[in-house]
């Protein structure tokens, strides 16, 4: 490559990671299903004439990252480089092609520059509805969670196809908002698609190949260096958690290599009955950014930076799901993939990664309906309510954990000011789980407490999806457990971790999320951060006693200082 | 605001307090060292300086309009007063839970910026509004009385109050404040309903902390400084920049000093539109430029557009979700860490990276000769023939030129194999593309083709990047105006009085209640007036009326702005159409079939700007007298040109230079790539315009000046 090269080429690079951040900026801005708008949960990318991903934007699913990379390819084979044409758009929500629910829609577009297909831009989202029996675990098979989208032409030639349109209207819950986000979707890789064209024309390309050789080169060198730096070894992680009726355990083995990483996940539980698998390509994406987190974090991801990563896993394992497995809340599982690989990596790497935390985001949905035990009012409603919450993270070698912040899943809470605009629901707490972080050197992240009901003469269908009801998070080097999972209905009804359940009118439910473990002895804690802990109350007197055997004299002097508002 | 009338602009930045006197058409500037612990002293200071290159005694100083960044830095450094924070129970976590989000994905040891207000001062009470603003729980009075006085004895100086749904009733709040009113009385107290009354409570209730934490320091701030300059002899009203672009009196300023958070950079938007306004300009992008940060704002009918929420103390590389919400009514900047003391450094992936650290001024840039050691943008200008070594602030500042080269080639042409020119080329594209993206991701944001608008820059750096940028945005015109140095501090002199009223109320177009628009509308635009009427009794008052309408069901809302007959007779209708006009803008398409609503009314009352002088345009005349000739480096054709040099005060209106050129003054340098010629305006501003294809073919011979 020329020197003039060199300089234009840093330039361009940069300019690809700013069109991807664009086109999920537009994403956002169009979308209609709260788990984009709010949440966040979508990813975006740009791709070469290969199908190879050169960039994608930094949202809050590692869970995409994988499964983005993969997805063009799928495209290419399935619809064929001759069918392609301008102003085409190519749509799927194979769980299996796409990124492992029928949640996902997933939209690819061609980009073509005088002529010539030069690229691609994909993206997905999570809509809140696909048809089926709605977002939950209950299914038996796929075919029972919603409707299918293979890949193929969404829009040919600028054309609409009408016909898939009114199939999708015609097998969702709430059409329109479903054909907004597609349409939200198709918006947003136009917006990248243009501003790709204006780079092109103002270096002069026609083409990707330079750029793609230059990123990929960068990449995979810069990756490689990372990995070659570690001692190479082997080590095996484990983690039990609850499943739907049965516990699931989760087993990998982490090799390092010369110019590679190995994971292959043989041991793991097989196939469950329930909706909680999880196709392979989810299983690598988690895989893969625990690993990133902790080996590359500031390399890009892209095709190259990639690939020395290899992940496997067994038919039929649960992290390896074929069709037609149920799969629609694989992300409980995936998101318990990255704490199992940690468990191993800490053995390789010590000091280095956190203990275990809440793991999978704790969601759930609401479906309210006038009562049915009394006359309902008339302003009562059916409505779907989703949300999305996070118990506490594990504690880290140098750090406490993160309260009520979710790892691996970056997405984000709604306002309750915003979800109670959304449907006839209330909650009437939402705050941090004292005494729920696990004790040590440094304290797990804390959970969080909720309790939910719905307006008058209203009842509700609560599903559940919720995990380490039985499975703590474990510590680490010493370090206590987090609290479990906890949920029952405020009469002292028991609810199950998993699953839809009936919660009559007046009723609410009550969660503990669960919290981080600790990291480390809770002795060797420094008492500061004990007294502090205990006057803002993230412990209480009972915990700081029995954990940290701090005495009551302190206890006092602190309690009554921090009621002062004093800082501690 | 009549013109005759002496006024004086003051600006409290990080470094410098930069203060402005303008007699009618007459201004006189100087910039002061910033006296952290008494930044009325400073202020003084500069006032008497200019006062006496005037000729004239403080007290015939009309009017003193100030902006400062104290507000902001209080956020940042957490030297509030001592406050407690009053909340529905079972939401006092609201602060610290945020967005229960990593804003940082890759980070295992990521740190989240503690909340304003520790656990311990955040208390709730029993009481629960519905979405509706309907009671599900009355207020317990008692336990209030109760807390009270549990507060009192704590010797808590300020009290937050921010309950749920409170946007919608703020019945709640208004008893509590009256409770606290009476059993603390030295207590200051903000409610959230009054500071923002916006759905979302994260955003709410931290504005409202915000405000209450920095209340008792701004308060006595103000009622110092009011009595200090009538101690020096200018016993003049003194009015507030806030972060809306207008102005208030010192009074709304001590009750709602959140609303000043950013107001220098506001001041800088206002100078902006204004010569926006002078030449005649409907789409501007103000580019502004210091040592540490670039600000990017969209000027669009000589308006600065508005945002409804911003972040400020960014804790972590300027990332986005790394601060702290506040939701006012603000001018809409991008802010990025770009500066002339930017420093570069190769990442693994052997790309240059610029920013958001920083050289500041000790040790500054290597160029410095102070000790820096990596390379900062000004290195790389200086190596590109950029800045002339011994003429840089006016000569007060030497450079060495060595020093820049050597930590160019250590930092950047080792690692990657490149001359040092190629390095300093390599890290002002880096800068310069940075600057392009955050410019071209804001006018996405805001559905506009940047390739339309005219660049109006200032700021000390910004004349040296200009010509770049334009090239890399496809800008073809941009101004350099007079006095870009202290702009801030001149644009305080063209706000209007100014404030903005904001209501969260939800209405579908489908359930469109004209009674209840109309009533609304009223309410607001009285608030609103009311506080402008406080400023000036007898200006006549403009409002301007703006809905931020959406799909039922998106989360993104699209401002409306309304007109006169919406006002008078709504009309969902035409509202309707507003809304699918500006969608399709912004989006490229309407979506068909789907419901849409009204979620937030704001009116906004502000006095007639003064009318600009417009500046009849200079009609191209001859060639400026070059005063010398040096090398400079062109990006565009990646290599060194022989290029003239022009002193900016040695222009005459009309007075032409073509591309490559630099043009010297003492507080910046202007760049102009062979690309790009200028023409001298009477105002002093130097319009730039790209020379077009046809034009660069017959110049190509005169292209060295």
């Amino acid at each position: 490559m020329s020197k003039v090269g060199k300089v234009a080429s840093q330039v361009m690079w940069n300019r690809l990671i700013s069109v991807v951040e664009e086109q999920a900026q537009a994403l956002i801005r169009t979308s209609f299903s709260t788990s984009v708008r709010e949440a966040g949960d979508l990813s975006a990318g740009v791709y070469n004439e290969a199908g190879e991903m050169l960039a994608q934007a930094v949202t809050g699913t590692p869970g995409h990252v994988n499964a983005m990379a993969d997805a063009v390819a799928h495209f290419i084979r399935r619809i064929g480089r001759d069918n392609m044409f301008e102003g085409d758009v190519y749509i799927t929500n194979d769980p299996w092609e796409g990124t492992g629910h029928l949640h996902d829609i997933t939209v690819v577009s061609p980009s073509f520059h005088q002529g010539q297909l030069v690229g691609f831009f994909a993206c997905t989202a999570h809509v809140v509805d696909i048809g089926g029996r709605g977002f939950g675990a209950d299914g038996n098979s796929v075919y029972e969670e919603g409707l299918y989208l293979p890949v193929m032409k969404l829009i040919e030639r600028g054309e609409v196809d009408q016909t898939l349109i009114r199939i999708i209207r015609g097998n969702v819950r709430a059409p329109d908002m479903l054909v907004g986000d597609i349409y939200a979707l198709a918006t947003c890789n136009e917006v990248g698609h243009r501003r790709l064209i204006n780079m092109m024309q103002e270096f002069g390309l026609s083409d990707l190949s330079d750029i793609s050789r230059f990123i990929m080169e960068n990449s995979r060198r810069a990756t490689l260096e990372r990995i070659n730096a570690l001692k190479p070894g082997t080590a095996k992680g484990h983690m039990q958690i609850d499943g739907f009726d049965k516990p699931i355990d989760l087993h990998v083995s982490l090799s390092i290599e010369k110019d590679r990483i190995v994971a292959d996940w043989a041991g793991t539980s097989g196939v469950d009955k329930k909706g909680i698998n999880v196709p392979l390509v989810y299983t690598k994406a988690y895989t893969c950014y625990a690993l990133k987190c902790a080996i590359a974090p500031e390399i890009p991801n892209n095709a190259a930076s990639l690939a020395p990563f290899e992940i496997t896993a067994p038919e039929n394992s649960i992290v390896n799901a074929l069709h037609p497995a149920p799969v629609a809340l694989r992300h409980i599982i995936g998101h318990m993939v990255p704490d199992t690989v940690y468990d191993a990596l800490d053995k390789l790497l010590p000091e280095t990664v956190h203990a275990e935390g809440a793991g999978s985001l704790c969601n759930f949905q609401v479906s309210t309906r006038p009562r049915s035990d009394a006359p309902a009012p008339k302003e009562a409603l059916r409505a779907e309510v989703l949300a999305f919450n996070s118990g506490g993270a594990g504690a880290r070698p140098a750090l406490d954990g993160l309260n009520a912040t979710a790892f691996p899943s970056g997405v984000m809470t709604m306002p309750v000011e915003a979800t109670e605009q959304v449907g006839p629901v209330i909650f009437w707490r939402k705050e941090l789980r004292p005494d729920s972080g696990g004790a040590g050197r440094f304290r797990g992240g804390l959970g969080q407490y909720i309790e939910l009901g719905a307006r008058e003469g209203h009842e509700f269908d609560f599903q559940a999806m919720f995990d380490r009801v039985d499975h703590p998070a474990r510590g680490r080097r010493g370090g206590g457990s987090g609290a479990p999972m906890t949920i029952a209905q405020d009469d002292g009804t028991a609810m199950r971790g998993k699953g839809k359940q009936f919660v009559p009118h007046g009723r609410k439910v009550m969660m503990g999320l669960p919290g981080g473990a600790g990291y480390g002895a809770p002795a060797e804690r420094a008492p500061e951060l004990i007294r502090r802990d205990l006057a803002l109350g993230y412990i209480t007197a009972d915990f700081a006693r029995e954990h940290y055997g701090l005495n009551d004299r302190d206890i006092e002097e602190v309690i009554s200082k921090a009621k002062l508002g004093e800082t501690i | 605001m009549t013109k005759t009338l002496t006024r004086l602009g003051v600006d409290i930045g990080g470094t410098f307090t930069d203060v402005v006197l303008e007699i009618g058409p007459e201004r006189h500037s100087t910039k002061v060292l910033t006296t952290y612990a008494a930044p009325e002293d400073a202020i003084v200071e500069g006032m008497h300086r200019v006062c006496a290159k005037a000729g004239i005694a403080p007290d015939q100083i009309g009017q003193i309009i100030h902006g400062t960044t104290l507000a902001t830095n209080a956020l940042i450094e957490r030297r509030g007063a001592k406050t407690a924070l009053i909340t529905t129970k079972g939401f006092r976590d609201v602060i610290e839970m945020r967005t229960e989000s990593r804003f940082e994905q890759y980070d295992l040891n990521l740190v989240l910026p503690e909340p304003l207000l520790p656990r311990n001062r955040r208390h709730v009470v029993t009481e629960r509004l519905d979405a509706d603003g309907n009671v599900l729980i009355p207020l317990d009075e008692a336990e209030v009385e109760t807390l009270a006085d549990d507060l009192a004895a704590a010797g808590y100086e300020s009290i937050a109050v921010g309950l749920l749904h409170s946007y919608v009733n703020d019945a709640h709040e208004r008893r509590i404040a009256e409770i606290l009113s009476r059993k603390l009385p030295d207590a200051m107290i903000s409610i959230s309903s009054e500071v923002s009354p916006q759905m979302r409570e994260y955003e709410r209730f931290n504005t409202t902390i915000a405000n209450a934490y920095i209340k008792p320091l701004m308060k006595s701030y103000l009622t110092r400084l009011a009595q200090r300059l009538r101690d020096e002899g200018a016993d003049c009203p003194v009015f507030l920049m806030h972060s809306g672009g207008g102005i208030i009196d010192i009074a709304t300023a001590a009750e709602f000093p959140v609303r000043l958070v950013e107001s220098g950079p506001a001041g800088g938007a206002v100078f902006a539109a204004d010569i926006a306004a002078r030449h005649g300009l409907d789409k501007v992008l103000s580019f502004d430029m210091g040592g540490t940060t670039a600000k990017i704002c969209l000027i669009q009918k000589q308006v600065p557009k508005t945002a409804r929420v911003f972040e400020v103390a960014r804790s972590y590389r300027f990332k986005k979700g790394s601060g702290m919400p506040i939701s006012i009514p603000v001018i809409d900047m991008v802010e990025i860490g770009a500066g002339g003391g930017s420093l570069a450094h190769v990442d693994a992936l052997n790309q240059i990276r610029v920013g958001p650290e920083s050289a500041g001024s000790e040790p500054g840039p290597a160029c410095y000769g102070r000790g820096g050691t990596r390379p900062a943008v000004t290195d790389a200008d200086l190596v590109l023939g950029k800045l002339d070594p011994a003429n840089f602030a006016a000569g007060t500042i030497p450079l060495y030129p060595d020093k820049s080269a050597g930590a160019l080639t250590e930092t950047l042409g080792k690692p990657l194999s490149m001359d040092v020119t190629e390095a300093a080329w390599g890290l002002a594209e880096v800068v310069d593309e940075n600057m392009a993206n955050a410019a071209r991701v804001h006018a996405v944001e805001n559905g506009e083709d940047i390739s339309e608008y005219t660049m109006i820059a200032f700021g000390g750096a910004a004349p040296l990047h200009a010509g770049r940028l334009c090239e890399k945005l496809g800008i073809s015109r941009c101004l350099i105006p007079q006095g870009a140095g202290v702009g801030s501090a001149i644009g305080f002199l063209r706000a209007p009085f100014s404030f903005e009223a904001n209501r969260s109320v939800f209405m579908k177009m489908n359930g469109f209640d004209t009674a209840a628009v109309k009533q609304l509308f009223a309410e607001m635009e009285e608030e609103a007036k009311s506080f402008v009427r406080g400023c000036d009794a007898k200006a006549e008052i403009r409002t301007e009326h703006k809905i931020y309408m959406r799909y039922s069901g998106q989360g993104w809302e699209v401002p409306v702005l309304l007109n006169q007959a919406d006002i008078s007779s709504p009309d969902p209708e035409r509202y309707l159409a507003h809304f699918q006009e500006e969608y399709s803008k912004l989006f490229g398409r309407p979506v068909e079939g789907l419901g849409v609503e009204i979620t937030v009314w704001a009116v906004n009352a502000f006095t007639e700007p003064d009318i600009s002088d417009p500046v009849e345009p200079a009609s191209q005349g001859d060639a400026a007298q070059v005063s010398g000739q040096r090398d400079l480096f062109d990006a565009a054709r990646g290599q060194m040109l022989g290029a003239g040099v022009v002193q900016r005060g040695d222009l005459a209106p009309g007075q032409h230079v073509t591309g490559p050129a630099v043009i010297t003054e003492d507080e910046t340098t202007i760049v102009l790539p062979s690309s790009q010629e200028l023409i001298a305006q009477p105002d002093g501003t130097l319009d730039i315009r790209a020379i077009t294809a046809a034009s660069q073919r017959d110049e190509k011979g005169a292209a060295n000046v």
